[in-house]
C-alpha cells in the first residue's frame, strides 16, 4: 500500500483530544434509562488499573475502528469496550496467571502449536501497541491515534495481515487484540463492557435469561424479549 | 519425610464420573475408601449457581472450571521429528478439574459404541482382508464384546438418566430410533428431548433423502427423574448454557446430580480437593501396589496413603502419566513398536457446514447440550471400507447447544473479521444460522502416543505428558468423504448462503481452535500383557491391585463421544473387582 504523506495523514493533537472527549462524553456515560451510568466517567477520564495515558489514547482509536460508531448497533467506544480490556488485563487474563509459562519459549514455533511467546498478555499488548506505533511513525509519520481513520484502517490491515514487521513473541497481537475487543463487546456488562447490554440488543441475544422451556417448541418464531444481564438489568 | 496417613482399603485418584461410579460401587462392599482430587470442591450450589454461571466470558473464554495449564498441562507435536511445545492455554481440547471432574462442563452427549468397533480387526478381517488396513495402523479388537458390555452400558445410563429413544431393543428395529445401533435390553430412562427448529428442517431433509434420523441421546433430563441412588434430576429447560459450565438447575447429568451427594453421606466413603497425587508407590517385588503419595495443597506437604487397591481415575491423560511416573507396564517406543503404555493415543475429526436462511429464525441461545437430530447412515458397520478406502465412520447431525455470542458466531464467508461490515454483518446472520457437522472416528497408528516430554516440568517438578499425534490420511479422506455427504443435505435444503470448515489434504493438527476434548489410548485394554497395559477388567498386567479407568483404555477411538463406553466399562470393572478381586485379590486373567 502507498501511503500518503504525512501532512495529510497526521490530524492535529488538539482535534484527537477533542473527537474522542466528545465520543466520551456523548456516548458512553449517558447511558438513557441506566442509572449507573448518569455517574460513569468520560472514557479519557476513566480511571485505568492497566494502561497509561499514551496507550489509552491509542486503545480508545484502535478499538473504534474495530467495531466503529454508526450505522446499527454501538460501536466499541459507546459499548466501553476499552474499560473492559483495561480490567482484563490488569486481572488473571492479563498476567497469565492461569497459563502454563515455563520455559523453554520458542515464540517462532509453527503457529499450529498455539501460544509460544514468553509475554502474557498485558506485556503483549504494552509492547505491541510501542511496536505498531514505531511502524506508523515510520510508514505514517504518527502515532496510531494521530491517523485519520482511513489511514488507521490501512494501519490495522497491514498488521493484521503479518505486513508489519513484529518480532514472533508479538506475533498475534492483533489476533489478540481483536478477540478482546469482541469479547468486551460481546460479554456480559459484569465485566466492563456491552455498556447498556446494547450489542446484545443489536444482534437479538437474551443475555443471562438462561431459560426458555416455553420457546423450546416455537420454530422459526423470533424470540420476543430483550436481554437481562447477571447484575439484573434489563434493556 | 512425607507424612503417613492411616491405611485405607481403596484409594481413588480423580473424582470425576469413574472415581463417582467405583467409589459407589466399592462403597457398597463397606470398604474404606478415599478419593483424591486435585481440584477444588464442587457443588451445584454454591459453585455452579444461578446467575453467576451465565457468563460466557468467564466459562466459555477463560475456561473458569477448567484444569489451569500452570497446574499442569501437556506438550505436542506433530511427528517425531518435531520438538513438542507446551500448551500454554487450552485450545484443541479443555482438561476438567476439581470434583465430578469433565462431568461437570460436558453438553451430556451419550452414545454406545457399535459392536463392530469393539471387534473392528476381526470386523475387517472378515469382510474385506486385513489386507486394507494400513501398514502403520495399530488398531485391534478389544478384549471385551459389545454383548458382555450391554448391561454395563444400561446401568450407566439409568445412573446418569439419559434421555433418548431406542433404535433396537433386542434385535427389533423401532421407528424414530437409530437403526444402526447396537441391541438394547431396553429404552432409554428417558424419553427424548425435543428438537428446535434446526433439528426438524435437517430431520425432514434427511428422511427425504432415504436416511434415519433420530433425535440425539444424552445427558440432559427430558422430565423429572430419580436413578437407583435415590439422586434427583429436574428437567432440563433450554438455558443455552451446556458444555463449559456447571447446571444450575440439576438438569445434566455429572457426578454431581446423579452420584455424589448420596456417595458423600457413606460413612465408610472420605474425599479429599486440592489433592493432587503425585505418583503409584510399589512394593519391593513391584507386583504391587502399596499405594499413592499426594501433595497436599492446605498444608503444602507431600503424603503417603497406603491402600490395598489403586484405582486411577482421573483423565486419560493423567492415568497416562501416572502410569509412566510409577512405572506401570512398559513405555511405548514408537521405533521398535514394543512396550505398552503411552501406546494408540487417538482422538476424532470433525467438520461442518454453516446454513444461512435469511428469512428464518433459529434462536440460537435456546437448546440443551445435546439438542440435535441425527443420522447413523455413515456409521461404522454402514461403511464399504474396501470400496471407499478408509476406515471409520462418523455420525452426522445439526446440533444447536451453546449459541452465545463471542464464540458461536458462524458469519458467511467474506465477511469482514472487523469494522463496519462486521457489525452489520453479525446483526444480520446472528439467528439466522444453522449446522450439519460430522463426529469422525480416529484409528490407532504407530506413530501416536503418550510419553514423558524430555524438556518440560510440572510444579512438582514431574515431566509432563507430550503428546505425538497429527492428522493421518485414512481421516482426512473419511473427513472428505463426509464433506461431500453434508454438502449434499445442505444442498437439499436451499439456504441462501451456506460456508464450509473441514480439514483439507494434508491438514496438520492445529492445537489452536477447539475441537473435542474425546482424548483417548494410552492405557489401553489388551487380551495379552504384549498388546496392552491393561486386560480386560481394566487391571495393571504387571500391579495386580491397580485399575485404571477411562477412556486410556480405548485401542482405538470410536466414531462416538465417549462417555458411555467410559462409563459402560467403569461398571464392567468394578463388577470384576466386586465379585472376582475382592474374594481372591490376584491377577483376574
Amino acid at each position: 500500500m502507498s501511503a500518503p504523506p504525512p501532512h495529510q495523514a497526521l490530524r492535529p493533537a488538539r482535534r484527537r483530544f477533542l473527537q474522542v472527549s466528545a465520543a466520551s462524553l456523548a456516548f458512553a456515560g449517558l447511558w438513557p434509562g441506566s442509572p449507573e451510568g448518569q455517574t460513569l466517567p468520560p472514557l479519557t477520564e476513566h480511571p485505568r488499573e492497566f494502561f497509561t495515558e499514551g496507550e489509552w489514547a491509542f486503545v480508545l482509536a484502535a478499538v473504534a475502528r474495530l467495531i466503529p460508531t454508526g450505522g446499527d448497533g454501538p460501536g466499541a467506544i459507546e459499548a466501553r469496550v476499552p474499560v473492559f480490556i483495561d480490567r482484563e488485563l490488569a486481572g488473571d487474563f492479563g498476567t497469565a496467571a492461569n497459563w502454563y509459562m515455563e520455559g523453554p519459549h520458542d515464540a517462532g514455533a509453527p503457529p499450529e502449536l498455539g501460544w509460544q511467546s514468553p509475554l502474557s498478555p498485558a506485556r503483549l499488548w504494552r509492547q505491541g501497541i510501542a511496536a505498531f506505533d514505531d511502524w506508523c511513525r515510520a510508514e505514517h509519520g504518527s502515532a496510531f491515534a494521530d491517523l485519520v481513520p482511513a489511514i488507521q484502517d490501512q494501519a490495522l490491515t497491514a498488521l493484521e495481515d503479518a505486513e508489519v514487521p513484529l518480532p514472533p513473541e508479538l506475533r498475534d497481537f492483533f489476533e489478540v487484540m481483536l478477540a478482546n475487543t469482541k469479547e468486551g463487546y460481546l460479554s456480559d456488562p459484569i465485566h466492563g463492557g456491552n455498556h447498556g447490554m446494547r450489542a446484545w440488543v443489536h444482534i437479538g441475544f437474551p443475555g443471562a435469561r438462561a431459560q426458555y422451556r416455553d420457546w423450546i417448541g416455537r420454530h422459526n418464531v423470533p424470540y420476543p424479549l430483550g436481554p437481562v444481564s447477571i447484575s439484573g438489568e434489563r434493556a | 519425610m512425607a507424612r503417613q496417613d492411616p491405611k485405607k482399603d481403596v484409594v481413588i485418584v480423580g473424582l470425576g464420573w469413574t472415581g463417582a461410579i467405583l467409589g459407589m460401587e466399592l462403597a457398597e462392599e463397606g470398604l474404606e475408601i478415599l478419593a483424591l482430587e486435585r481440584g477444588p470442591g464442587r457443588e451445584t450450589v454454591p459453585e455452579l449457581r444461578y446467575p453467576e454461571m451465565i457468563d460466557e466470558l468467564s466459562y466459555g473464554e477463560r475456561h473458569k472450571l477448567m484444569l489451569s495449564p500452570r497446574q499442569s498441562t501437556v506438550t505436542i507435536r506433530r511427528n517425531l521429528q518435531e520438538t513438542a511445545r507446551p500448551m500454554r492455554k487450552w485450545g484443541s481440547f479443555l482438561l476438567g478439574n476439581g470434583v465430578g471432574g469433565s462431568g461437570v462442563h460436558w453438553n451430556g452427549q451419550t452414545w454406545r459404541p457399535q459392536p463392530v468397533e469393539m471387534q473392528l480387526r476381526s470386523h475387517i478381517r472378515e469382510n474385506w482382508g486385513e489386507e486394507i488396513i494400513p501398514e502403520d495402523m495399530t488398531i485391534g479388537d478389544y478384549p471385551v464384546t459389545y454383548d458382555e458390555l450391554e448391561p454395563c452400558f444400561d446401568r450407566f445410563e439409568r445412573v446418569a438418566g439419559i434421555s433418548g429413544i431406542a433404535g433396537n431393543i433386542n434385535g427389533e428395529i423401532r421407528e424414530g430410533g437409530n437403526p444402526f445401533e447396537g441391541r438394547r435390553s431396553r429404552d432409554y430412562p428417558m424419553p427424548p428431548l425435543p428438537l428446535t427448529w434446526n433439528g426438524v428442517k435437517f430431520s425432514e431433509a434427511a428422511r427425504a433423502m432415504g436416511y434415519h434420523p433420530f433425535p440425539r441421546p444424552g445427558g440432559n433430563a427430558s422430565t423429572s427423574y430419580v436413578n437407583e441412588y435415590g439422586m434427583q434430576m429436574g428437567a432440563c429447560n433450554f438455558c443455552g448454557f451446556c458444555e463449559r459450565y456447571g447446571c444450575y438447575q440439576y438438569s445434566k447429568s455429572s457426578p454431581q446430580t446423579t452420584i455424589l451427594a448420596a456417595l458423600f453421606r457413606k460413612p465408610n466413603f472420605s474425599h479429599r480437593s486440592g489433592a493432587e497425587v503425585l505418583r503409584v508407590e510399589m512394593a519391593p517385588d513391584r507386583r504391587s501396589a502399596t499405594g499413592v503419595t499426594w501433595f497436599d495443597e492446605e498444608a503444602g506437604e507431600e503424603v503417603f496413603q497406603p491402600a490395598d487397591i489403586v484405582i486411577l481415575a482421573a483423565y486419560q491423560i493423567e492415568n497416562t502419566r501416572l502410569m509412566l511416573l510409577s512405572g506401570i507396564g512398559e513405555p511405548y517406543d514408537p521405533v521398535s513398536g514394543t512396550g505398552t503404555t503411552g501406546k494408540n493415543y487417538a482422538y476424532q475429526i470433525t467438520g461442518s457446514t454453516s446454513l444461512f436462511f435469511r428469512d428464518e429464525h433459529f434462536n440460537p441461545f435456546v437448546g440443551s447440550g445435546v439438542n440435535g437430530a441425527c443420522i447413523d447412515d455413515f456409521g461404522m458397520n454402514a461403511i464399504d471400507f474396501g470400496a471407499e478406502g478408509f476406515i471409520g465412520g462418523a455420525y452426522i447431525s445439526s446440533a444447536q447447544t451453546n449459541g452465545q455470542p463471542i464464540r458461536s458466531m458462524p458469519l458467511p464467508d467474506d465477511t469482514p473479521q472487523w469494522g463496519a461490515g462486521w457489525k452489520s454483518a453479525i446483526a444480520e446472520w446472528y439467528g439466522h444460522e444453522m449446522s450439519i457437522s460430522h463426529h469422525g472416528s480416529v484409528m490407532s497408528y504407530r506413530g501416536h502416543y503418550c510419553d514423558l516430554d524430555p524438556t518440560y516440568r510440572d510444579r512438582h517438578g514431574r515431566p509432563l505428558m507430550r503428546i505425538t499425534f497429527n492428522w493421518h490420511p485414512n481421516e482426512l479422506r473419511l473427513n472428505d468423504f463426509l464433506r461431500g455427504k453434508i454438502e449434499t443435505l445442505a444442498a437439499a435444503m436451499q439456504p441462501d448462503l451456506v460456508s464450509h470448515s473441514y480439514k483439507e489434504e494434508g491438514a496438520q493438527y492445529d492445537v489452536r481452535p477447539y475441537q473435542t476434548t474425546h482424548n483417548t489410548g494410552g492405557t489401553i485394554m489388551a487380551a495379552t500383557p504384549e498388546g496392552g497395559p491393561l486386560n480386560r477388567y481394566l487391571q495393571a498386567w504387571d500391579k495386580h491391585n491397580v485399575f485404571a479407568m477411562g477412556a486410556g483404555a480405548f485401542v482405538q477411538n470410536t466414531q462416538y463421544n465417549p462417555t458411555g463406553l467410559v462409563g459402560g466399562l467403569a461398571y464392567w470393572a468394578a463388577d470384576a473387582i466386586r465379585r472376582q478381586y475382592l474374594p481372591n485379590p490376584g491377577p483376574l486373567v
